[in-house]
């Protein structure tokens, strides 16, 4: 780990490495907090993915309950109709 | 996001920005002598002009994205111009905290306000960071692209006017070391520079098309939405400045 230390020349810093390494440090950290806020959101559609999966999966759970208890297409809804599919539908 | 149009070929891209910052910061440090007036202070150079130069081009990149909108009334370009800009705002205000280290350094002053160069600089941030609040303003999709598209153009082109406004002033402090001839910076400086300045390049195309394809994905997860569920279902949580 040391090894990279040991072999580069040593820098000299004097009074100025103090700014030099306080305006690495603020772009780094800027650009840092950009992708944090990007990835927060990548996160937020994922969950948002997922989200609608389980609700495509649920209307066609409730699609299916309802060919199953509806044989005669009276259109009334079966009896296995759940509260949540009836929301989304 | 990969599978939308501006995922593609980001992974690849998202790595040559990456080894060329790299290259950059090594080349900075360890390959680019001292100068002799500044001494390693001069340092600050090889962020602190990238990012100004590369936010510059990005306003007016977001200017062009918004006269195209204007040409075709495609709600796209409108996106990319407001993805362009924004992330010029934000290499612009990393370029001017950087720019004033450099400037407390170098005369003892975070701001010097007879400069003519840092003041025109601020007022092109200042214009442009009032872009998002316009936009925010107007309620009607349309409208808010249309306002928004007319004020990109026109603050887009005051960034190369005030550029040649600030070249033609005769009193400044502000150090000149690039021209049209090539500058007066010596060779291991001068490639720094320019792969300082590639890196830079490529990390506001990585980071413009990585914002691209976040909105894109969440656009097309919201059309799906509707479609599946019915119209109520794709509504945005709340108002937003980002076309939609």
């Amino acid at each position: 780990m040391s090894l990279p230390f040991a072999i580069t020349p040593a820098l000299p810093l004097g009074e100025a490495g103090k700014y030099v390494a306080a305006a690495y440090i603020v772009v780094f950290v800027v650009i840092l907090v950009y992708v944090a806020i990007m990835a927060v959101r990548a996160q937020r559609t994922q969950r948002e993915l997922d989200e609608l999966r389980r609700d495509v999966e649920a209307v066609k759970a409730a699609r299916e309950l309802e060919d199953d208890g509806d044989p005669d297409g009276s259109g009334r809804p079966g009896a296995g109709r759940s509260e949540r599919s009836e929301q989304i539908a | 996001m990969r599978n939308t149009t501006y995922g593609k070929g980001l992974p690849r891209l998202a790595i040559a920005t990456v080894v060329m910052l790299c290259a950059a910061l090594a080349l900075a440090f360890f390959y680019a002598p001292l100068d002799a007036n500044q001494g390693f202070l001069q340092k600050i150079f090889y962020i602190h002009v990238p990012l100004a130069i590369i936010a510059l081009c990005g306003f007016i990149f977001g200017a062009v994205m918004a006269i195209m909108y204007l040409r075709t009334g495609d709600r796209k370009w409108d996106m990319r111009s407001y993805v362009a800009i924004h992330m010029a705002l934000i290499f612009g205000i990393a370029g001017l905290i950087s720019g004033s280290i450099w400037a407390k350094a170098s005369w003892g002053h975070w701001w010097v306000w007879q400069e003519p160069t840092l003041v025109s600089y601020l007022i092109v941030l200042l214009l442009f960071c009032t872009y998002q609040p316009l936009r925010f303003s107007i309620e009607d999709p349309e409208r808010q692209s249309l306002y928004a598209s007319v004020f990109a153009i026109v603050a887009g082109a005051f960034v190369p006017l005030n550029f040649l406004a600030v070249r033609l002033a005769t009193e400044y402090v502000h150090p000149r070391v690039l021209n049209l001839e090539g500058g007066n910076l010596p060779g291991p400086m001068k490639l720094t520079f320019y792969v300082a300045l590639i890196g830079f390049a490529l990390l506001y195309v990585t980071l413009w098309k990585y914002e691209m394809a976040a909105k894109d994905a969440r656009a097309q997860l919201r059309r799906l939405r509707r479609t599946l569920l019915g119209d109520d279902a794709g509504r945005p949580y709340g108002r937003s400045a980002a076309p939609l």
